[in-house]
């Protein structure tokens, strides 16, 4: 498969009455976007506000962060599933506003929702503090249900998302970028002595509004199964998620995976990228079994040499993760694994609730129980009292002056376990 | 060493002076013994009380031998 | 005012002497005395060395508290700001000396402390959890790393100042885990580490997994009297003449002797090839260290089954764990292939 990226840098948003592109600048046309949301009968209303790196302001609490995207050439449209229609995506050519994104708030969908500081120190735990953000607060009708709720809020990002992308498609790309993937056998004829390299994504899939979905198929009914690493460009994947903000993937991680876009970097120079595994993290015992055996299968299949393994989540997850792990490395696949530990706000504790001797390589996105204190903001974009509730917080957390003391797990992406940040911990 | 022939399904008694290395390397049955240079015996005595000494040091280890253990065990 | 510091270092290092020396009791003296002087060239002139604690590896180990008791008054009374212990490298009685003395003077002194050693110093996991360790090469000649590393971690717990992580710092690390941020992305550092896992090259993981490595205790031998002993030791027994030339530091073999034919060893017959203590008790007399003559007695005695005619030395002075582990595995093998059930071990 082959993938031309075409990246059109964004560097401000401004609101008027008019959606384009131009020199750089996204406009949007906020009562056609607000007309076009609204046509969900779960939503009440819709506000916009646009944030700048370096802006004393604070979002909270931020449900997923989306980045445009247009279809331009090729079979299919983003958000397949979803969005778009079905069709298979990652091919022809797709045009990015790159440096923003549509950040969605409003009241809390679950416990598990974060905060985005654009400056100061929660700033730097975010990758979502560099971007200019066009922020969404969503509020849902009195009475729906709470899935009913992610729902609409999910769809109303992932709708914005589309809405904006679209006005790039016409736009010429400051930067072309090409994706190219091999097939399993040509691959092999290709690039007869890299070693063959397999990517296993674990995708949140606890039910309970912790879902991802696939191709517009949750997650949790699947087995695990293969994709070319082009397709979650297109957004083959998409967060359905309110988990602990620091460790979800946001659907703006899926769409710009650093593992795939790492190891596509090293494709046909150190290693031949082979393909990636998608996998659940479910609730029950025979399906973490079930799964990690079959996701150690597909590995076999495709006669992978060694294996990326990253994480989503924390807790139960962990057993996921060992067990991809062992069963991995028993399978005599060599295998890196991609996690963030929860060792105690003093860092004195079991970083992990699964252990096992095999999982000898691991990379750590640091310690999420590491208490932050983050300053009053100038302005507080969506409900700040949330900060009391959402994991890890605490009553408390949000002091008298406006000021937040927590654990970092309430920062969106603070410790992902995609490895898309610096952040680390010995 | 001690753990690697332990695990060969050899019970193993360490007799060591410095004991607490022998309990961070992982040994079942420690026996604490005199000295660094000398661990079973000791110049200041004669040839007999050293005999003697060190008779007695091995009987703790005989001792060890014996004695089922289920944790790292230092025989005083 | 620069800030007040105390040195702690053996007899070797103050050139004092050698093994010989090891027996050095306690002596407090003015100033920097050996490699205290390079710590105080990384101070810059923030921090100098006003005193230096000198003692004996034997005597420290041999004598611990009083030792200790002894060691800690001459710092305390020197009123230091921060107190340096070391760098012992891989100098194991050294190692666990400088790690004694730094542990008493974090809590009984509540001075802030650094000491030095290398990873596989026993003295490390004795005391990395406990103190902040600097992890230095295997010999003195890491020294010029060592020094700046020690120095900068001595002045800003002096100050206290925030320490940063194990791997920013360059201690080893303790058990808690904190924080920084790396100069890769983790999935690049993941990359990285998977073709260097998939190359058989060293990569080191950034979450050590917990260590499960114990073994489970042997059976208890039930019927000594018709059971064989085998004899293995760490500390360098040898026939005389070393004929294998076994390394008196960081042995890249072990020893396997006859001794079917020996009563009891003798100076005459048997010496030691260690290099990590003083050998003239055991070159006097090799059963101070392999008891091959009390055994013998037993055996007449019928209390054991005899022993296996053959012993395994190797010199754990300086010896890679990696080495010790592989020469551990190799005499395992053999004993459970002659269907021996019991083997005693001896250390120096």
């Amino acid at each position: 498969m082959r993938l031309e990226l075409g990246e059109i840098h964004i560097s401000d948003i401004k609101l008027g009455d008019c959606s384009k592109v131009e020199n750089g600048t996204l406009y949007v046309n906020v009562e056609e976007l607000r007309a076009l949301l609204l046509e969900d009968e779960d939503l009440a209303s819709v506000d916009f506000e646009v944030v700048h790196p370096g802006e004393s302001v604070r979002i909270i609490p931020v449900k997923d962060v989306i980045e445009p995207r247009v279809k331009v050439e090729g079979s299919g449209g983003v958000f397949p599933g979803m969005i778009s229609k079905v069709t298979t995506v990652g091919s022809g050519k797709t045009h990015v506003l790159k440096g923003c994104a549509v950040v969605t708030t409003g009241k809390v969908v679950g416990f598990q929702e974060g905060i985005i500081d654009m400056t100061g120190p929660g700033a730097e735990y975010t990758p979502f503090s560099k971007l200019n953000n066009l922020v969404m607060i969503c509020e849902p009708k009195e009475g729906i249900k709470q899935h009913q709720h992610e729902h609409a809020i999910r769809m109303a990002g992932l709708k914005a998302a589309a809405y904006l992308g679209a006005l790039g498609k016409d736009v010429t790309p400051d930067e072309t970028k090409v994706y190219e993937t091999s097939g399993v056998m040509s691959g092999k004829e290709k690039y007869p002595d890299l070693p063959r390299v397999g990517y296993v994504l674990m995708l949140q899939s606890q039910g309970l509004l912790h879902d991802t979905y696939v191709y517009g198929v949750d997650m949790k009914k699947s087995m695990p199964t293969i994709l070319n690493p082009t397709e979650t460009m297109d957004g083959a994947i998409l967060s359905g998620n309110c988990v602990s903000a620091c460790d979800k993937n946001t659907t703006y991680h899926h769409l710009n995976n650093p593992v795939i876009h790492d190891l596509l970097e090293q494709h046909g120079k150190t290693l031949n990228f082979v393909g990636v595994i998608i996998t659940n993290e479910n609730v029950y015992l025979a399906d973490k079994e079930r799964s990690s055996d079959w996701s150690t299968k597909l590995a076999q299949f495709l006669e992978l040499d060694g294996a990326l393994v990253s994480q989503e989540g924390f807790g139960n997850p962990d057993t996921d993760l060992i067990m991809n792990c062992k069963k991995l490395e028993a399978a005599g696949i060599k295998t890196v694994i991609i996690t963030d530990e929860y060792a105690g706000r003093d860092g004195a504790s079991q970083s992990l609730a699964d252990a096992d001797p095999a999982a000898d390589a691991v990379v750590t996105g640091g310690n999420a129980n590491m208490v932050i204190h983050l300053p009053k903001m100038d302005k507080v974009i969506g409900h700040p009292e949330a900060a009391n509730i959402i994991a890890g917080g605490f009553d408390g957390a949000l002091e008298a002056d406006g000021s937040i003391t927590a654990e970092l797990q309430v920062i969106t992406g603070a410790t992902n376990e995609m490895g898309f940040n610096k952040l680390s911990a010995r | 060493m001690v753990k690697e022939i332990e695990r060969a399904g050899v019970t193993v008694v360490h007799m060591c002076t410095v004991t607490p290395i022998s309990m961070t390397v992982g040994a079942n049955r420690i026996v604490p013994t005199i000295a660094i240079p000398h661990p079973l015996g000791n110049p200041a005595l004669t040839h007999e009380e050293e005999f003697e000494l060190r008779y007695k040091l091995v009987e703790k280890a005989l001792k060890a031998f014996e004695t089922p253990v289920d944790d790292q065990t230092i025989f005083d | 005012m620069s800030l007040r510091v105390v040195h702690y270092i053996n007899q070797f290092f103050a050139q004092i002497g050698g093994e010989e020396k090891a027996d050095y009791a306690p002596e407090y003296r003015e100033g920097a005395v050996g490699p205290g002087l390079a710590l105080n060239a990384a101070f810059k002139g923030e921090a100098e060395v006003v005193g230096t604690v000198i003692c004996g590896d034997s005597y420290f180990n041999e004598n611990l508290d009083a030792a200790k008791a002894t060691v800690l008054k001459m710092i305390s009374d020197a009123k230091p700001d921060v107190v340096v212990c070391g760098p012992a490298f891989n100098a194991g009685r050294y190692g666990v000396a400088c790690g004694t003395v730094a542990a008493a003077v974090k809590d009984e002194l509540n001075l802030p402390v650094v000491t030095g050693m290398y990873e596989e110093n026993p003295g490390a996991d004795m005391f990395k959890n406990k103190v902040y360790i600097i992890a230095t090469k295997n010999s003195a000649a890491g020294m010029r790393d060592a020094a700046p590393k020690m120095a900068s971690l001595a002045i800003k717990l002096a100050k206290g100042e925030k320490i940063g992580a194990s791997a920013e710092e360059g201690y080893m690390p303790n058990g808690l885990r904190v924080n920084f941020f790396e100069a890769e992305r983790g999935s690049t550092r993941a990359v990285k580490m998977l073709l260097n896992k998939l190359a058989g090259k060293p990569y080191t993981t950034e979450f050590p997994m917990p260590s499960f490595d114990r073994v489970a205790p042997g059976a208890a031998i039930t019927d000594l009297a018709h059971t064989t002993i085998a004899l293995v030791t760490s500390g360098g027994i040898v026939p005389k003449g070393n004929p294998d030339h076994i390394e008196s530091s960081s042995a890249s073999k072990f020893g396997r002797y006859d001794i079917s034919s020996f009563e009891d060893l003798t100076a005459a017959d048997h010496e030691t090839a260690h290099g990590g203590y003083d050998p003239v008790y055991a070159n006097e007399d090799a059963d101070r260290v392999l008891p091959v003559d009390v055994l013998r007695k037993m055996e007449k005695e019928g209390k054991i089954g005899g022993i296996y005619p053959y012993f395994f030395t190797t010199v754990g002075n300086g010896t890679a764990v990696a080495s010790a582990k592989k020469y551990g595995e190799a005499i395992g093998k053999e004993l459970r292939d002659a269907g021996i059930k019991a083997a005693i071990l001896t250390s120096t």
